[in-house]
């Protein structure tokens, strides 16, 4: 453990920090630093700065602002307690504030990949430390004593041998006169003195949520505002040729309606009609009268049976590229004691927020002001900016909270809609999309299949594994998060290894959802294995414990590197809490176990199912246990987190998939593609191993084992396998 | 047309269209941006408000049939002592993650404790179950409603 600790802290930071007196008096201090540059799951990740900003008033309040986006991942409440542990601060006396879109500030303001963890655990206790250093400094001087005879707690600093006293706010105004010390030089606490980090703190926004007020982007009123609506060709990338805008124009309460013109680009703007209203109900309701004619191009050619039907013709022969080869597999397999073949697929699915896309925005003198809940914002600039002709200087954005992302808002297409609809119709606009418009025009999980072969030697050890894997995309390239790492589990640990791809050409919008590509790949590959445990007659877990061998680091910590012995005990501790092996199951009724590692956490479940002679499948419990390194920041939003994943993962195998017909997207809203509710919603039991690891993030890694223990669940109830999401009941009935 | 309404207590006028949902009357005519939007179709609950004490989807009760009963809303809930008791567990079970459903769960727990002080469990399931979140904070929700009725708290996930 010594040598990952390490290896994690080599990745130096430099830090800048600018302490000044704050308007209207007290402390304000700006910092910013500059981050290595990292590797993720294959991915390299260009160097990255981080920022931080923070006022002491002369009142004792204590200013954070949240540079992140906030789409229910906690980061607001989470990274502010980074900086008050460190400054010694009261919590009762931090507000947090939402920064917006300020990229020389902050830099990296996205919310995504679960990277805000690991970026900010270091710098944003330096920031809080290096404040408390000048506070100190600060009533030192005040005093004339040595500065090691004071000490801090909650916001005051106290002179230990006389038991002096002055708080944070009368010492702010000095402070700020103070010469900043570099942050990265900062002494930080141990953690057994932690008071704010490691405590269940309370969201942040909670008394506005739950008194209703307008902090969501769907709530912002401007003044002169108008609201719109932005019809596009169902059929994907389909062009507006003429509709009947003259009769819309004349319906009740609509001010106005065109035609944007639009490219092919999904992320910007693509073709469709816009109608202005008074009121965005009636807006809408004009759609109902809309006629339009379009030139749905090539993709309205396109369905999920032609896709199936090439998946089909493409799986018979050889894989079109190479991914990976280690060793001989196709030797190894012909050698193998025991050969278990088949084949795994998964569809297509959406995010859905509950929170519909919408974004307002109002120009004046050329210059445009925007209002969104996206988890992106700077790249949703930079849209507006190429799409619009504007220089980004002239454009403003204020960061909403979202209702949700899960990755949706990471693609800014809206954002860029309303501010065309706003600048053409030439009065401030908010943009709403319906729950059909955001079925039919989301960046969908990639569907895609396996086929997978695997040897076992004479003694049931995995020596062979080739993975033909059919997925979107042309020329070689994957469509987006329609990719495989090559590093991807469990390459590496079988030394016969061959994976190879084949692209089905595809014309949709395709993008990263909750633990992008791992919620798809554990599915395939960790049911595989089960079915190989158990055609060969091993216990999954021992077979599991088998294939990671002993605990050993492949790569680097912080780099996408893998660790056996961290996922070992995962496993090993999840099994134990869920007695797996050790209670006697009711008759159809089952557990499954899967493990999987992403976005640098290693996390395994346990599943627990009945399934009644209809084929009805109902989790009965899920035992969730993670590994994210030293420390759970908030354990409220932590445990949090992995039950909202839990339970994701769970409705994504138990009914959701998104198909095509005819270049359209069939699913509609809730009725056809359900979410999870509270009656089918299962107890769901969360453990942390502690582990000597450099923190990491939380917003994702649940996820991916919990479809495929669910499907290895339903296989130890029924002896039947599933191979394909969602589960269809019909194979299952009793 | 012209319709008078009594939103938490206060008697107001609003111009609208007689198919006009509930929902955008609140929203956009009273601005009163609480109820939210989430499906249009009563599958998810985000806009739930109560007629009369009873919880209604106002994203699919045209104005013109809300008559002389009383709306209540998110931002008048806490006037009512189970609705105040309900918020505050709200708090302290620290239930919400992004917050976009929970105006409408607030507004279905309050209406099952006015009417149900010390529901079972399957009574709370029953009286949710129309209210989606899709952050899948239902562990919490179910604790927080124990919490606000005064029930032992039970594995509530915290
Ligand atoms: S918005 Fe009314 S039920 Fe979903
Ligand atoms: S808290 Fe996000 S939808 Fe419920």
């Amino acid at each position: 453990m010594q040598a990952l600790q390490r290896s994690a802290h080599r990745l130096s930071r430099r830090g800048f920090l600018s302490a000044s007196l704050a308007v209207g008096g007290g402390l304000l201090l700006d910092a910013s630093f500059t981050l290595p540059a990292d590797a993720q799951g294959g991915q390299v990740m260009p160097p990255l700065q981080v920022g931080a900003y923070v006022k002491i008033a002369p009142d004792g309040a204590v200013t954070i602002t949240a540079k992140n986006t906030e789409c229910g991942q906690g980061i607001k409440t989470m990274l502010p307690m980074l900086i008050a542990e460190e400054l010694d601060v009261a919590w009762e006396d931090v507000r947090v504030v939402q920064a917006d879109l300020n990229t020389d500030l902050y830099f990296a303001q996205r919310a995504g990949g679960s990277t805000a963890t690991p970026m900010n655990w270091l710098p944003m206790r330096q920031v809080g430390a290096a404040g408390r250093a000048m506070l100190i400094t600060a009533a030192a001087g005040t005093w004339l004593v040595p500065e090691a005879e004071c000490t801090t707690a909650a916001s005051q600093v106290r002179h230990m041998p006389t038991g002096r006293v002055l708080t944070y706010g009368q010492l702010a105004e000095k402070a700020a006169t103070v010469a900043a010390p570099r942050p990265e030089t900062m002494r930080l606490k141990d953690p057994s003195t932690f008071r704010i980090i490691g405590k269940p703190i309370r969201n942040v926004d909670s008394a506005a949520v739950v008194t209703g007020q307008p902090i969501f982007g769907i709530d912002v009123e401007v003044p002169g505002m108008k609201y719109a609506v932005f019809h596009k060709c169902p059929v994907f990338a389909g062009a507006c040729k003429s509709a009947n805008l003259d009769e819309i124009k004349r319906l009740p309460g609509v001010r106005d309606a065109f035609i944007l013109e639009g490219g092919k680009d999904f992320g910007s703007l693509v073709s469709g009609v816009a109608i202005i209203g008074d009121s965005w109900w009636q807006a809408n309701r004009a759609r109902r009268f809309l006629k339009v004619e379009w030139d749905e191009g090539a993709t309205g050619a396109m369905s999920s049976e032609g896709f199936a039907r090439q998946t089909t013709a493409l799986a018979a022969g050889a894989p079109q590229h190479s991914l990976r080869k280690d060793g001989d597999a196709n030797a190894a397999l012909a050698g193998a004691a025991r050969l278990v073949e088949a084949t795994y697929s998964y569809p297509f699915i959406a995010h859905a927020p509950l929170e519909p896309q919408n974004t307002t925005a109002a120009w004046k003198d050329g210059k445009v002001e925007i209002w969104a809940p996206t988890q992106n914002p700077e790249p949703g600039r930079q849209r507006v900016a190429q799409t619009l002709g504007v220089a980004l200087g002239d454009i403003t954005v204020h960061l909403m909270r979202c209702g949700g992302g899960f990755g949706r808002r990471l693609s800014n297409d809206y954002m860029v809609e309303a501010a065309a609809v706003a600048r053409r119709a030439g009065m401030p606009v908010k943009l709403l999309w319906t729950r059909e418009d955001d079925m039919q025009h989301d960046f969908y999980r990639p569907g895609g299949a396996h086929v997978l072969k695997a040897g076992l030697d004479t003694s049931g050890k995995l020596v062979a594994w080739k993975n033909h894997f059919i997925s979107y995309g042309a020329n070689g390239q994957f469509a987006a998060a329609a990719d495989l790492g090559v590093n991807e589990f469990p390459a590496r640990l079988i030394s016969n290894f061959d994976v190879g791809y084949s692209l089905i050409p595809f014309g949709m919008p395709t993008g990263p959802l909750r633990a992008p590509r791992s919620n798809a790949l554990a599915f395939a590959f960790q049911s595989f294995i089960d079915e190989v445990a158990t055609t060969s007659r091993q216990d999954p877990l021992a077979f599991q414990l088998s294939i990671l061998g002993d605990p050993k680091l492949y790569g680097e910590v912080g780099r996408g590197g893998f660790d056996t012995g961290r996922m070992r005990g995962v496993l090993t501790a999840v099994a134990q809490r869920a007695g797996w092996g050790q209670r006697r199951l009711p008759a159809r009724t089952g557990m499954g176990i899967a493990q999987w590692f992403s976005h640098q956490g290693y996390f395994a479940a346990v599943v627990e199912v009945s399934v009644d002679d209809d084929g009805k499948v109902t989790p009965l419990k899920v035992w969730a246990v993670g590994d994210v390194g030293s420390q759970i920041i908030n354990p409220s939003g932590a445990v949090h987190q992995v039950q909202g994943a839990v339970l994701d993962g769970l409705a994504q195998a138990l009914g959701q998939a998104i198909t095509f017909e005819n270049g359209r997207t069939k699913q509609t809203n809730f009725g056809n593609f359900p979410l999870m509710r509270m009656a089918d919603a299962p107890p769901v039991d969360v453990h942390f191993l502690i582990t000597d690891n450099p923190p990491t993030g939380l917003g994702e890694p649940a996820l991916p084992p919990i479809p495929p223990a669910l499907c290895n669940a339903v296989f130890a109830a029924t002896g039947k396998r599933i191979r394909s999401l969602p589960i269809d009941p019909a194979i299952l009935k009793g | 047309m012209a319709f008078s309404i009594k939103v938490n207590g206060r008697q107001r006028t609003v111009e609208a269209e007689a198919d006009t949902p509930l929902l955008w009357v609140l929203r956009d005519e009273l601005n009163m941006k609480g109820a939210k939007f989430g499906c249009g179709a009563t599958f998810c609950g985000a806009c739930t408000v109560h007629l009369d004490g009873a919880p209604v989807r106002s994203c699919s009760i045209p104005i013109s049939g809300v008559g002389a009963r009383a709306v209540t809303t998110i931002e008048g809930i806490g006037a009512s002592e189970v609705g105040k008791r309900v918020q505050e567990a709200w708090m302290e079970v620290d239930v919400m993650q992004c917050g976009y459903c929970q105006a409408g769960q607030i507004m279905s727990a309050t209406a099952l404790l006015t009417r149900t002080p010390k529901p079972t469990e399957a009574q709370i399931t029953q009286a949710m179950n129309g209210n989606l979140c899709r952050c899948a904070t239902y562990a919490r929700i179910r604790a927080a409603i124990r919490k606000a009725a005064g029930l032992p708290a039970e594995a509530a996930g915290v």
